[in-house]
This record gives C-alpha cells, structure tokens and sequence, in this order.
C-alpha cells in the first residue's frame, strides 16, 4: 500500500478535487493506495511516499522525504494517468 | 446546498482583473445569503497569499477558502467571463469559468466537489460551459449530467 498526499493551498477544495482523480487512476491501475488531501504547510510535516501538487505549490514541498510529481490539468484523467505511470513504481 | 442554480450563474460578465473575477463569484454567494460578506474577502486574500493555483485546468478557476471563513450552506456559483482573464498560473491561463466554491465542512461539500469534478472532467461540457450565452444553455449541460 503506497501512501499518496494531494496537496493545495487551503487543503479544503482543489486538494480534494485532484484526490477523487488520482484515487480514480490508482484503482483504474489496480495500485493499493492510501490518498488523503491537505494544505500545504500540513503536508510539509507529513509522511508520505508520494505528493501530487500544481506546479505552483511544488516548490514549497522540494527536499520533503516524499516523491514530488505535478499535475497541470486537475481534470485531464490522460495527464493524471500519465503522470502515475511516469512517477509511481509499485 | 446549491449547486449552479439560476440565482448563481452570471454569464458574458465584464470584469477588470482576476481580483474582480473572484469577488464576482464570492458576490454571487453573499447575495443568495450561501456565504458571509467576510468569505468573498478570504477568497481574494488566498489568491493574494497561495497565488493562482486554483486555476485547476486551462479556462477553469475555483476560487474558494475556508469554511471558517463564513460558509452558511456548501455551494458552487459561476461567472463565465466575457473576456479571457489572467491569474498568473503558469500553464492553465487565461481564465473563461469562475467557479466560487462555498466550502463547507459538512458531508455535501464532498458531494459538490464530486458533482463539479463529474462535470469538468468531460472536455465537451467544458467547451459548452465557456460558449453558453444564457442559462439554458447552461440548464441543459447540468441536466445531461444528471
């Protein structure tokens, strides 16, 4: 079971938008995953082994323990599915 | 909760930038009594704070903040923009579609979210939404979704 934070800057709409797409393509790909949504700043202090975020908030998450991948189209399911497959190793 | 009722769609609105953009779709809400003055204020302040990621796809912004900031019941309003509006955000401006999400803490706040992801997701009500030129244009897309 992977563990994956959706990230925006309230933790309260976007954040769960982008979550209800990538656990949508997680289980599409039949990968086991944990999605939770939150801000920003909760995220920093947050395990996870990986974060999905704009790119507009992924600078703010560089040198966290977790993998940071980005997704421009929140949704777009080929960018999001493309993005898992570029960036999660199961 | 209301989900783009008549009373909270404004369609072909002229506005001067993104800041008058959010304040319209946080407007909308005050008016209906859905949220307080106070909300439409922390919405534009997360724009000033957090920028302009909330523009979650090329056209589509959802301006929001937090439920402690005055949400009286979970809505979605709309301000379909006359003219192409830039926030800032790297790959996804300019902006058509103002979506003012009223965030409530309660369970409907998930159902709206889920409605609205349902809809965006399909490119063609998208293209529908940013052409419509009145509200049964609009009707009709919420109806087919149904």
């Amino acid at each position: 079971m992977i563990k994956v934070l959706t990230v925006c800057g309230l933790g309260q709409g976007t954040s769960l938008i982008l979550k209800m797409n990538v656990e949508q393509a997680l289980a599409d790909k039949g990968i086991s995953a944990d999605v939770e949504h939150t801000d920003v700043s909760t995220a920093s202090s947050m395990q996870a082994d990986y974060i999905i975020t704009s790119n507009e908030l992924a600078e703010s998450l560089v040198g966290h323990s977790a993998k940071v991948f980005i997704v421009n189209n929140y949704f777009d399911m080929d960018e999001i599915n493309k993005a898992i497959d570029e960036n999660v190793t199961d | 909760m209301k989900f783009l009722e008549e009373s909270i769609v404004k369609i072909g609105l002229e506005v001067a930038d993104a800041e008058d953009a959010i304040e319209a779709a946080g407007n909308l809400l005050v008016d209906e009594g859905l949220v307080e003055k106070s909300y439409t204020k922390a919405m534009r302040n997360s724009y000033k704070e957090n920028g302009p990621y909330f523009v979650l796809a090329p056209n589509i912004a959802i301006p929001h903040a937090r439920p402690e900031d005055g949400v009286k019941e979970a809505s979605v309003s709309l301000v379909q923009l006359k003219e192409p509006v830039v926030f800032g955000h790297s790959t996804n401006d300019p902006v058509r579609l103002v979506f003012g999400l009223g965030a409530s803490s309660s369970d409907e706040h998930l159902i709206l979210l889920q409605k609205l992801t349902t809809l965006l997701n399909d490119s063609v009500n998208v293209d529908k939404l940013t052409s419509a030129t009145n509200y049964e244009d609009i009707k009709n897309i919420l109806e087919m979704e149904r």
